[in-house]
């Protein structure tokens, strides 16, 4: 027999919070339990393979870190020496090819400074959409309208990055660019050579498209738990709907946002493929401007793999297990931030994961 | 007068964003079919990639389909099931944090230790298990989180009246609350699946790339997916290779898009199901 213990989700509220309950155990049959046993092993399952991955990723990049030191961090060289010299270089104990340098410098300002252009565009962008898509377009247009945001998110990365080098990167070169260097040119960053659309500013832009979809669904779903009574008022009052929007909804949804935010920085940061064939692939230097070519963790680590393979010490593959690592444990921050944000603020509303599904 | 330019400008600006929002989707398909366009044809689906076809790569991305589907479609609804509706609050509130974090992890490090554990120390060589593997931790938390909520969905009259009955929880289940939320899990499947057919950077080290069709051996064989030839082919010089990995990015937002179709039809078709199941 089974009773429902009441607490959460017993009063008001969707059948769904009615459904979280506490099962007692001495309401289940002996099949129940073992049925709930594996079920609990299936859905303990993405847990285990992100301790397994996250392990693993430690445990191969631990000899890169040794032989670098905090030399990973400051470097500016990244180069896997001389695979075919004869002789090793030893160092901190470990050895590696003759000339090899772990400098891992360029790759995390590469990948800091293109999340964050990234993130500074499609947050407005996300928001202000959100607000055009629930406030003011017809309500049997928003399911069509939403579609737009389902195939943003599901567009595969390469599809962004063919896009990008064939057709936004070329037309941003050739018309966008020199007209952005004329007018911020008194900015050193912003000055020309404006390239030829492979570059920091046209990936932060690619980026910033991939990463509205989780920011928007995120803001969707929190602008629907605004208490339309507060809204309904504060039009009541006389306000114009902008004026609701500032006074009521975004005061309301403001941690939730930040919480969006994060979430989108976390894909920012990792985004791989999209970044690889739009970066201009630039390996040991800081980028010369805004429009130069750059590289990022995880984009380096599919440009360089090929060859790490051919280091016969191993310590290429390490290195690049290193990089992986640093852009493991940021991403995992910088998610795990935004969960625990948004579940303090919006109080258990089911919010988009991974893509913005 | 001023209050209501102000708020004339903010929704101005709204809009633009939401076209902003709009444009690039719309921008990708058209450049993609502009670059496709010179090679689309049967030939595409007839042919191989040594012949300016896309055929291994099609069939290939199929078997990736095929197999993330039997991955985690198993083990993604068992633990959709445990969340809904056997887990505590506070116990279900860390293992849902466990795929949510899964999911916002970058997909490359899945593909590196991939291929560092699968298909070096376990001597599995560029291999189509290793591949699936590696995209199914990918697709996973998508397929546990969709069966989650479309049981959540379920009312829980349904639920009640089943208990009260005195059915065990298993039965219940089955009988009860399965059934009505089959649907949404499906669309949940196949949006996973849309997502698992785009993905690259997991696959490059784990499956590598073959001209040939898919052999269909586990281990020690590499495959042609479409997301390959999209990525590889796009360096490469001549022009008709140019215009053959454009051809592949429009036969992959096809698929996409018939699969976004497919999992509203699905999710449409649930809505009146479950409507006339509380009737």
């Amino acid at each position: 027999m089974i009773t429902s213990e009441g607490g959460a989700g017993q009063s008001a509220g969707s059948a769904g919070s009615q459904a979280r309950r506490a099962v007692r155990d001495r309401d289940l049959t002996r099949r129940d339990r073992l049925a709930r046993l594996g079920f609990l092993v299936a859905a303990l399952v993405p847990s285990g393979m992100l301790l397994f991955l996250a392990a693993e990723i430690i445990r191969e990049a631990i000899p890169a870190f040794t032989f670098s030191g905090w030399g990973f961090f400051t470097g500016q060289i990244f180069s896997f020496g001389q695979l075919y010299a004869p002789t090793l270089t030893h160092h901190n104990g470990v050895v590696a090819p003759h000339g090899a340098a772990y400098g891992a410098l360029p790759f995390m300002v590469g990948t800091l400074a293109c999340s964050v252009i990234a993130l500074a565009i499609a947050v407005p962008v996300s928001v202000g959409a959100v607000l055009a898509l629930t406030e003011r377009v017809p309500y049997r247009f928003q399911s069509g309208m939403s579609v737009f945001l389902e195939v943003l998110a599901g567009i595969p990365s390469v599809a962004y990055g063919l896009w990008g080098v064939l057709f936004f990167g070329p037309f941003m070169a050739a018309h966008v660019y020199p007209v952005l260097a004329s007018v911020l040119g008194f900015i050193p960053l912003f000055r020309a050579p404006v390239g030829f659309g492979e570059g920091l500013l046209t990936a932060s832009l690619v980026l910033a498209v991939m990463i509205v979809p989780i920011i928007a669904a995120t803001t969707r779903e929190l602008i629907r738990t605004v208490p339309i009574l507060a809204k309904e008022g504060a039009l009541a009052l006389g306000m114009t709907p902008y004026e609701t929007v500032k006074v009521v909804t975004l005061p309301y949804v403001r941690r939730g946002i930040l919480a969006a935010s994060l979430l989108g920085w976390a894909r920012a940061l990792g985004e791989t493929m999209a970044v690889l064939m739009i970066s201009g692939n630039l390996l040991d230097r800081l980028p010369v401007n805004i429009y130069g070519s750059f590289s990022t963790l995880a984009a380096s680590i599919v440009d360089l793999l090929d060859s790490a393979l051919t280091d016969a010490t191993g310590m290429a593959v390490h290195a690049l297990a290193a990089l992986g690592c640093v852009l493991l444990i940021i991403t995992i921050a910088t998610n795990l931030g935004g969960r625990l944000i948004i579940r303090r603020a919006s109080g258990g509303v089911p919010l988009p994961i991974g893509r913005g599904i | 007068m001023i209050r209501h330019l102000r708020d004339l400008g903010f929704w101005t600006l709204c809009l633009i964003a939401l076209a902003l929002v709009i444009f690039p989707s719309v921008s990708i398909v058209i450049s993609l079919v502009q670059q496709a366009w010179p090679v689309l044809g049967w030939h595409l689906f007839t042919a191989g990639t040594p012949d300016d076809g896309l055929q291994n790569a099609i069939l290939g991305t199929l078997v990736l389909c095929g197999g993330i589907l039997v991955v985690t479609a198993p083990v993604g609804i068992a633990g959709g099931i445990y969340l809904a509706e056997f887990s505590h609050l506070r116990q279900g509130s860390w293992i849902r944090l466990g795929y949510e974090t899964l999911a916002g992890i970058p997909s490359i490090v899945v593909g590196f230790v991939g291929y560092v554990v699968l298909d070096i120390e376990l001597h599995w060589g560029f291999s189509l298990l290793a591949g699936i593997l590696a995209l199914s931790a990918i697709v996973l938390p998508y397929v546990v989180k969709t069966t989650e909520v479309a049981l959540l969905q379920v009312p829980s009259t349904l639920r009640d009246g089943a208990i009260a009955l005195g059915l065990s929880r298993l039965t219940t289940l089955r009988r009860a609350v399965l059934p009505p939320a089959i649907p949404a899990i499906i669309s949940g499947l196949v949006v996973a699946v849309a997502i698992g057919v785009g993905e690259t950077a997991p696959l490059l080290y784990t499956i590598g790339f073959s001209d040939q069709n898919p052999s269909l051996q586990p281990f020690q064989h590499s495959m042609g997916y479409l997301t390959y030839v999209v990525f590889y082919w796009i360096s490469l010089p001549s022009k008709t290779d140019h215009e053959l990995g454009g051809a592949a990015g429009l036969i992959l937002i096809g698929m996409l898009l018939v699969l976004i179709a497919l999992g509203r039809l699905v999710s449409r078709w649930t809505s009146r199901y479950s409507a006339s199941m509380l009737s």
